[in-house]
């Protein structure tokens, strides 16, 4: 693609070595969380509510105690009573006390699958016995599961302690409207007046779920000491231990937790469900116990991502210079208060320059499971609606829809959504190689059409702590406290090779536990090869220092007559001019010469920059059926400097396979009582490899200067175009605007033929 | 809660005694459906048969040109079976629709039929072909039409101690060619939204001299709508003869409103997919173009 700004030339930087946890992974050795077990341990359940939104009256678990085998029985009562604090661990803000009653509800369940009551015994047979013996009194409770019914006069209230936050003077009454977002400037009313083209619409979409593979599982073991173990898969093993003390009021660093290998995430494992009930259990029957949902249980009580309402208002000039936007959206909360609105509103419209704007993101409570984070959250839904609105405006317009990207894509030095510059940022690269691509030239068949949406997400830097130690034969291993989701591990390994400047095979990578190695935020936000990479270079870095150093005081000359060449110390001094000094030599005598070498690097890293991309989507339907095929589909993205890009093109191919599954047949269903009525991968359909073309993801390399390699965080940026890019190639390929999501056969149909 | 019984008797006599002597007994063949109710606990049996080492379960067995095929045989098999899939590729296809290539490697057409789905894919394309089952029960065998074995969603004819050890298959017509379709929202591992087997027979000049239209998930079992194949029959399958098919079709779908479709998409698929299908067997039986 383009050419990198500073042609530095790199040894690992951009090769494809194997991952260092391939082998395990694709042999099955590698341990998931639901594979492991400890000596004496115990198979625990929980009893998940039935109702959609109900008051407990009282729980009776004495038969279930009284089961033979049954080794505790614990309810919301066993958590302590907490004081409201919002946390800023794993992805976005969360209210502790929710936490807990997320964890184990305490006096409502406000969604159906809310756990109420767990148990821990010698069989999982048994404990799914005990919880048949477990009875709940409940008083039912009207229910809400949509935005605007939640928000209508008289809707069911889900918590009489909330009021709107964002809203000026303090509400005297509560309301589903946990949190209302506000940005924008300018006069939107007076620009779409004079616009010379404008359009309205108003879109929607459904909860969708992550999709992990691997269930949520851990095993707990508390100690009568006071410190507890936690085996579990997550994307922040930090997280969870923060999140679990905090929820048992106990100090971080009591309990220990190591993280076992994550089969998938997607925002979804960077919040705790099961942790604190395990850790009671095995306190109350001082056994070490696993708890692990089944598949149905993470529909039903796992964070979807939020579904959402959204009218858009777009206007531009003549030669098609966008003038204003308007941009207004409710997203599903869940059972409480998520944090998509805010990323909502700041990557609705950030990637136009439009002089007139008005933004207004709601988060709503209604009797759904929690919302969480999913790749990306809170950005592809507004963007389905504002990349849908600027195609039919560049159709009113007769402009191409890239040129009307084009025209109005922000470029360095734009104001952002927030008033500060744009850094450097790859949104009119990417537009350019879309259009230089065969794909935006290529004929198209019968009844297929071409789409295109661009997009972006703001991405994050944070907190990572890494440590780099030389062993005794100068190999190299790099500890991180970064779960490994996307390749983490060989692109660590890549970046401190570079630095050394040795094979790549001499430097292996580990994900080490929380009491062996410093506080490192969750693996997400994109953060990773970025924050994490940057810490990984900074102590590679210093223990290149201190090899160069070492081998100066053996060779008895200064410091500064040494120099790192070719992965081995050169000396510059005198009679020994020309000497070199390995790695392992060095650190062979490093028990006598100065002690082992080690560096720690513990940061926050900034200047991260946001990936923008920009898909391509051919699709053919099929007039008489409503099937929507994907025939052709291309994902170009700025990157920065991708490192491996095996792994950069997976994220992109993976989040653009996502995406088209929200867009095509991913939704929750609830029957009329408040019930998930697709809880399971048949009737909650992702899309499986025969329904997808090749995904040909095209890296655009625009380097950030603020990493020491140019990385830009690149997993979350590939989920947020496709939405509209499929919607606009069905608009292309059959002539009609679909605003709703799922765009599934019978919907498109409908379309298709409005008689009936 | 204790685990099911779990036997592997070697003769057909013993597992009809096995199923006769315990109401709640569920033979195993591919156990695709069984294990999975099993597990969910919507099916908690007292005992389970495993019938699939008991000789002639496994495997296509061709009678002059007619098949048998063992109530065990996965529905991969027939697959490699290169007769059958030549005389009924609309049988061996519709099979070959089920779950995905790990399920198909187990799953069985009789299993199929017997769990008594009405969205199962490969029970319209056997009615469409005209087949027939062989069942063993307490009394002895008998052979009962494919479309005789659902009686309602998840039940069916067949009697305490009964279970079916083949399926047949005639041999196919000359001028005959079959196809099933169906309309799923995925490519794959997914359950019919409408299915139609279509099974006819061409005579030399492109006339149409018996047809079977056969649906599924447009009732409670499958439908074969006799209707659709007496509007082909003294055709040369042209637009109004596809039409009135198409109507008849419509006419007998009479399907429930569910997260799997919508009773007018529903009908309106089963129109659509019967006509394709017609035309695909037109094309196997010999039609020109």
């Amino acid at each position: 693609m383009n050419a990198p700004e500073q042609m530095k030339q790199f040894r690992h930087v951009g090769t494809r070595p194997v991952r260092p946890d391939g082998v395990d992974k694709v042999t099955g050795r590698a341990l998931y969380s639901p594979d492991f077990k400890a000596p004496g341990m115990l198979w625990g359940a929980i009893l998940r509510s039935p109702h959609p939104h109900a008051r407990i009256i009282a729980i009776d678990t004495r038969q279930a105690e009284a089961l033979a085998g049954v080794k505790a029985v614990a309810t919301g009562r066993d958590l302590p009573t907490l004081e409201s604090l919002v946390m800023h661990v794993g992805e976005g803000a969360s209210d502790i006390v929710d936490v807990s009653h997320n964890c184990l509800a305490l006096d409502k369940v406000l969604y159906e699958g809310h756990a109420v009551a767990a148990v821990a015994a010698t069989s999982p047979e048994i404990a799914r016995e005990a919880l048949a013996l477990i009875e709940v009194e409940y008083e039912e409770l009207p229910f809400v599961l949509g935005v605007e019914e939640a928000l209508a006069e008289g809707a069911p209230i889900l918590h009489d302690n909330v009021f709107t936050k964002g809203v000026d003077p303090k509400p005297d009454k509560p309301s589903n409207a946990a949190m209302r977002v506000e940005m924008g400037g300018g006069d939107v009313e007076g620009a779409l007046a004079s616009a010379a083209a404008t359009v309205t619409g108003r879109y929607s979409l459904e909860p969708v779920h992550q999709g992990y593979i691997e269930p949520h599982a851990c095993v707990a073991s508390w100690n009568g000491d006071g410190q507890a173990q936690i085996w579990t898969s997550s994307q922040g093993h930090f997280s969870v231990r923060a999140l679990t003390a905090s929820v048992l009021a106990m100090p971080q660093a009591d309990i220990r937790v190591t993280p076992l290998e994550i089969g998938g995430g997607f925002g979804g494992k960077t919040t705790i469900y099961l942790e604190p009930v395990a850790m009671v259990l095995s306190k109350k029957s001082g056994r070490p116990v696993r708890l692990a949902m089944t598949r149905e249980e993470v529909f039903r009580a796992t964070g979807p991502a939020p579904g959402a309402v959204i009218d858009v208002r777009l206007g531009a000039a003549a030669d098609g210079t966008l003038v204003a936007a308007d941009v207004e959206f409710l997203y599903h909360s869940g059972a409480y208060t998520a944090n998509d609105a805010g990323a909502g509103v700041s990557s609705a419209i950030g990637h136009y320059r439009i002089a007139n704007t008005r933004v207004v993101g709601v988060e709503v409570l209604c009797n759904r499971p929690a919302a969480k984070a999913y790749r990306a959250p809170g950005a592809p839904q507004v963007n389905f609606a504002v990349e849908s609105a600027m195609d039919e405006l560049a159709g009113k317009l007769g402009i191409d829809p890239l040129e009307l990207r084009l025209k109005n894509a922000v470029v360095e030095g734009d104001p952002q959504t927030t008033g500060l510059p744009w850094g450097r940022i790859g949104y009119v690269e990417c537009l350019e190689a879309a259009k230089a691509h065969p794909h935006w030239s290529a004929p198209l068949g019968p009844n297929q059409g071409r789409g295109i949406a661009g997009g972006y997400w703001g991405n994050y830097g944070g907190p990572s702590t890494v440590n780099v130690s030389v062993a005794e034969d100068g190999t190299v291993t790099v500890a991180t406290g970064s779960p490994d989701i996307g390749g983490s591990r060989a692109s660590m390994a890549i970046m401190a090779a570079e630095v050394l400047d040795i094979p790549y095979e001499r430097v292996r990578a580990v994900v080490a536990d929380t009491a062996s190695i410093g506080v490192s935020m969750v693996t997400g936000g994109s953060r990773t090869t970025f924050a994490t990479g940057m810490a990984t270079v900074q102590a590679a870095e210093e223990v290149k220092r201190i090899l160069c150093e070492r081998a100066a005081r053996i060779w008895g000359v200064a410091a500064d007559q040494v120099e790192w060449r070719s992965g081995e110390v050169t000396c510059l001094d005198g009679e020994k001019q020309g000497q070199v000094m390995s790695a392992a030599a060095i650190a062979g005598r490093s028990f006598h010469s100065g002690g082992p070498i080690a560096a720690v690097a513990a940061l926050s890293a900034k200047g991260w920059l946001p990936g923008f991309g920009v898909h391509i989507c051919d699709t053919e339907v099929d007039p008489e059926t409503g099937h929507v095929k994907i025939v052709r589909y291309t994902a170009i993205q700025d990157v920065g400097i991708a490192i491996h890009p095996d792994y950069v093109e997976g994220q992109i191919q993976g989040g653009a396979a996502q995406g088209i599954g929200w867009a095509l047949n991913e939704a929750y269903i609830y029957s009329k009582d408040g019930k998930l009525d697709n809880a399971g991968f048949l009737d909650y359909r992702m899309p499986v490899a025969s329904d997808l073309p090749m995904i040909e993801a095209v890296l655009v390399e625009v380097p950030n200067p603020s990493h020491p390699y140019g990385v830009k965080g690149v997993g979350e940026v590939p989920i947020v175009p496709p939405l509209a890019a499929v919607a606009n190639a069905i608009h292309a390929a059959a002539g009609v605007r679909l605003r709703d999501l799922p765009m599934a056969p019978d919907r498109v149909y409908a379309a298709l033929h409005p008689e009936g | 809660m204790p685990s099911p019984a779990f036997h592997v008797p070697d003769s057909v006599e013993d597992v009809v005694a096995l199923l006769a002597a315990d109401p709640t007994a569920r033979p195993l063949g591919g156990g695709t459906d069984l294990i999975v109710q099993m597990r969910s606990g919507r099916l908690v049996p007292g005992s389970v048969v495993d019938f699939k080492r008991i000789a002639g379960m496994t495997g296509v067995r061709h009678e002059g040109d007619a098949f048998v095929i063992g109530a065990a045989t996965p529905c991969t098999a027939l697959k490699a079976d290169a007769a059958l899939a030549a005389a009924w590729p609309g049988v061996v296809e519709a099979a070959n629709l089920i779950g995905s290539v790990q399920v198909r490697n187990r799953a069985t057409m009789a299993g199929n039929l017997c769990n008594a789905s009405p969205a199962a894919d490969s029970v319209p394309a056997l009615v469409a072909a005209g087949a027939t089952c062989v069942v063993a029960g307490p009394s002895g065998k008998r052979e009962v039409p494919v479309q005789d074995i659902p009686v309602a969603p998840g039940k069916t004819s067949l009697a305490p101690g009964e279970f079916v050890v083949e399926i047949c298959l005639p041999a196919k017509p000359a001028g005959g060619g079959d196809a099933y379709l169906r309309s799923t929202p995925r490519t794959e591992m997914d359950i019919a939204v409408v299915g139609a087997g279509v099974s006819l027979v061409l005579d030399a000049d492109g006339t149409c001299t018996s047809a079977r239209v056969a649906l599924g998930a447009v009732g409670p079992t499958v439908v074969l709508v006799e209707e659709a194949g007496k509007a082909l029959v003294g055709t040369k399958l042209d637009d109004d003869a596809l039409a009135a098919m198409s109507q008849a079709v419509q006419a007998a779908s009479n399907p429930i409103d569910d997260k799997r479709g919508s009773v007018s998409y529903r009908k309106a698929m089963a129109g659509v997919l019967a006509r394709r299908a017609v035309l695909v067997a037109a094309t196997r039986a010999g039609a020109k173009a």
